[in-house]
């Protein structure tokens, strides 16, 4: 067996590694967007695609969301699968009546004649300084959306892994790029890239005993920070990646909670209405029995994204999650 | 002060109109032949095949809408008045190219060939779409307006890069084109030339609102110049000229040049919907004065003055519309067949974990059902 040496790769490199090995192997493959050609996206993960693939593999379309998806159906229908970039999460939403009316629900309108091998890019959250409309976690609305699987990775092998997957997949994703996680880097080889668990799968990142963090994408290196933390207060931290919102993976969250008998959930996103309410009840329902306390939410707070300079305040950090950690201790009484 | 006077300005680059509007301008009368010496230049054969379709296209709108008062259609959005219009675009077509539909172009679908009962499925209510659109080349019949666009110029697009000789045909009404997908659609159709027809019905209202709250442009037709591409504006109730306008319009997307808004002035007949009412909102002289601008009439009138048809043609084609309608009647009678199961067969190419236990808990109370 030969060994390829890894290499520091970010996750930015490793997306647009994914679609240059996936458009190679499979000329039904387009990318398109705004900016996602000469420029090769303003995050880059598009870079070098149109010079390697031409413009017609590698498009930059009009500054049109929904133009830009429709246009994505109407050349699925004919056999195409388009990966469709959104540049940034709150420009998606001029897009969504594309995905609900029609690139969620293709498929079952159509028996199965029309399915929609879509894939949905879009870089998501905050962290990075970004100003109104760039930092929105919007996952909730995506995952209200039948039809529709919802990714989102946290490691550069992840990044890779789940996109090239994604791209096969024979219907629409919803991929999910945690921005402020593009530049983390890890050893990663594209010539020889690690196995990863397929959509629909969550992975433990850190076994521990005492209380599980069920969280994903940007929140997961959070988690990990503070399960280190955690150690000097005697809390063996358990950290469960959950990478597939939609669809979700009961299994492994729930032997994971079943086992330390806590759970916090952890996520950007605003609480209310949010995807914590979704894995909170799940693991309520089927865990109901091993639970020593509630399920807890740390979540962004229910405001519209705020400005850069007050972002750290909003965003869960290592203390909010400690804190939910302390308050596991939790007694009926109380 | 014009920005050019202000103290150190330089003189602007240089800039110029990309393309001669002049072309791409709509005629301010509607195109008519009807009537005009350019029946002259018409296949009698065609102009015959024409007629035959119109009389079927009627007889198909009144026993829709006859099945909606006996319960058999949960809705039908008849096109009565608009057969011009519907039956041309379904010829325009070759057997390659693709028809986008919106929710009242069925008789559009039934015309181009569809099986009648398969194109009332979504009005019937026992699936959305009763036919499988790549066998006939024929999209869904899409309900939210104007976003069967942009699928038309991606299609159209992905047939050209593949080097197909493929032609997309996208109809819309003249509320749609006020929605924002119209927009998209027209701009990325002409900034790709792809090959793509838009057709715009004007029927006059969009449910109950007029063209005047609609928009402010001269015609809709005039809407194609911003885009770079011609607008050409039709009498919609003349299927001769429709025929003509449509075909043009075809063959210039399919020689590579690039698509083309057809804006066709109908009327619609009936309400919006078998739920709607008319009343409020228009008066019985102006649906009159529209009468007597039929499709059929104005067709009719043509052929028979020109010798053209006569009574036993006429005859013929009637008979032969109720010989449809008797047999659609008869087919739609029977009950469907509903599979409810279906409900979690298509949501996902592999159900989700969490949908296979929802479809066991559907199937339990199946089974508990049949054993009662």
């Amino acid at each position: 067996m030969t060994t390829v040496a890894a290499k520091p790769a970010t996750m930015a490199q490793a997306l647009q590694r994914a679609m240059r090995d996936a458009m190679a192997a499979d000329p039904t493959v387009h990318v398109m967007g705004e900016d996602v050609g000469t420029l090769g996206g303003v995050f880059r993960v598009t870079d070098g695609l149109a010079k390697e693939f031409g413009d017609d593999r590698c498009t930059d379309t009009p500054l049109a969301e929904a133009g830009i998806l429709g246009a994505a159906v109407g050349m699925a229908m004919y056999g195409l699968r388009p990966v469709v970039e959104m540049q940034f999460d709150a420009f998606a939403y001029p897009a969504f009546e594309q995905l609900i009316s029609h690139v969620s629900r293709m498929r079952n309108r159509t028996r199965g004649a029309l399915p929609m091998p879509i894939v949905v890019r879009v870089p998501y959250g905050g962290g990075i300084g970004g100003v109104e409309h760039h930092s929105d976690s919007s996952e909730a609305y995506y995952m209200a959306t039948p039809g529709l699987h919802v990714v989102t990775p946290s490691t550069v092998a992840d990044a890779y892994g789940l996109l090239r997957e994604a791209i096969a997949s024979d219907d629409p994703v919803i991929f999910l790029e945690p921005k402020r996680l593009y530049w983390s880097k890890a050893e990663w080889s594209p010539d020889a890239p690690a196995e990863v668990e397929p959509i629909g799968r969550a992975v433990v990142r850190r076994a521990g005993s005492s209380a599980t963090l069920l969280t994903y994408g940007p929140s997961v290196p959070v988690c990990l920070e503070a399960a280190d933390a955690a150690r000097d207060e005697g809390w063996d931290l358990e950290v469960v990646d959950i990478r597939s919102l939609v669809p979700f993976d009961d299994e492994t969250v729930c032997a994971s909670v079943r086992r330390t008998g806590r759970a916090v959930v952890v996520h950007e996103s605003s609480g209310f209405g949010g995807p914590g309410g979704e894995i909170a009840a799940r693991v309520t329902e089927r865990c109901f029995h091993h639970l020593e306390a509630p399920v807890l939410r740390v979540a962004g707070f229910d405001i519209p994204y705020p400005p850069p300079m007050l972002e750290r305040h909003h965003l869960p950090g290592v203390d909010r999650v400690l804190d939910a950690v302390a308050r596991l201790q939790w007694e009926a009484t109380s | 002060m014009t920005v050019q006077e202000l103290p150190g300005a330089t003189a602007h680059p240089a800039w110029k109109l990309r393309t001669d509007p002049a072309p791409l301008l709509p005629d301010p009368e509607p195109y008519r032949v009807l009537g005009t010496d350019a029946v002259d230049g018409l296949d009698s054969e065609l102009l015959l095949r024409l007629y035959d379709a119109l009389v079927h296209g009627r007889r198909y709108n009144a026993q829709a809408t006859a099945l909606t008062k006996q319960g058999r259609l949960a809705v039908y959005p008849s096109s009565t008045g608009q057969e011009a219009c519907e039956i041309a675009a379904a010829l325009a077509l070759q057997e390659q190219d693709w028809l986008f539909p919106s929710y009242r172009d069925t008789l559009a679908a039934v015309a181009r060939g569809l099986d009648p009962v398969e194109a009332l499925t979504l009005l019937r209510g026992d699936w959305h779409t009763g036919y499988d659109p790549r066998e006939h080349r024929i999209a869904p019949l899409s309900t939210p307006l104007a976003t069967q666009l942009p699928h038309a110029v991606g299609l159209a697009h992905a047939a050209r890069l593949a080097g197909d000789d493929v032609v997309s045909l996208a109809m819309v009404g003249d509320g749609g084109t006020s929605e924002g997908d119209f927009h998209e659609a027209l701009n990325f159709a002409a900034v790709w030339k792809a090959p793509v027809v838009f057709l715009v019905q004007n029927n006059g209202f969009a449910i109950s609102v007029p063209l005047a709250k609609q928009t402010a442009a001269p015609s809709l037709a005039h809407k194609a110049v911003g885009y770079g591409m011609p607008g050409r504006l039709v009498d919609g109730n003349d299927v001769a000229a429709m025929h003509v306008v449509l075909a043009d319009a075809v063959s210039r997307a399919r020689s590579g040049g690039g698509p083309t808004l057809v804006e066709a002035v109908t009327y619609r007949m009936e309400a919006h919907t078998n739920a709607d009412d008319a009343s409020r909102y228009r008066g019985d002289a102006e649906v009159e004065s529209w009468r007597r601008h039929d499709p059929i009439l104005l067709l009719e009138r043509e052929l028979t003055g020109r010798g053209l048809l006569g009574e036993e043609r006429i005859q013929s084609a009637s008979k032969a519309a109720d010989t449809m309608a008797a047999a659609l009647r008869e087919q739609m009678n029977a009950e469907p067949l509903l599979a409810p199961m279906d409900l979690f067969a298509q949501v996902y190419a592999t159900p989700t974990p969490q949908l296979r236990s929802e479809a066991e808990q559907l199937r339990a109370e199946l089974d508990a059902e049949d054993g009662r």
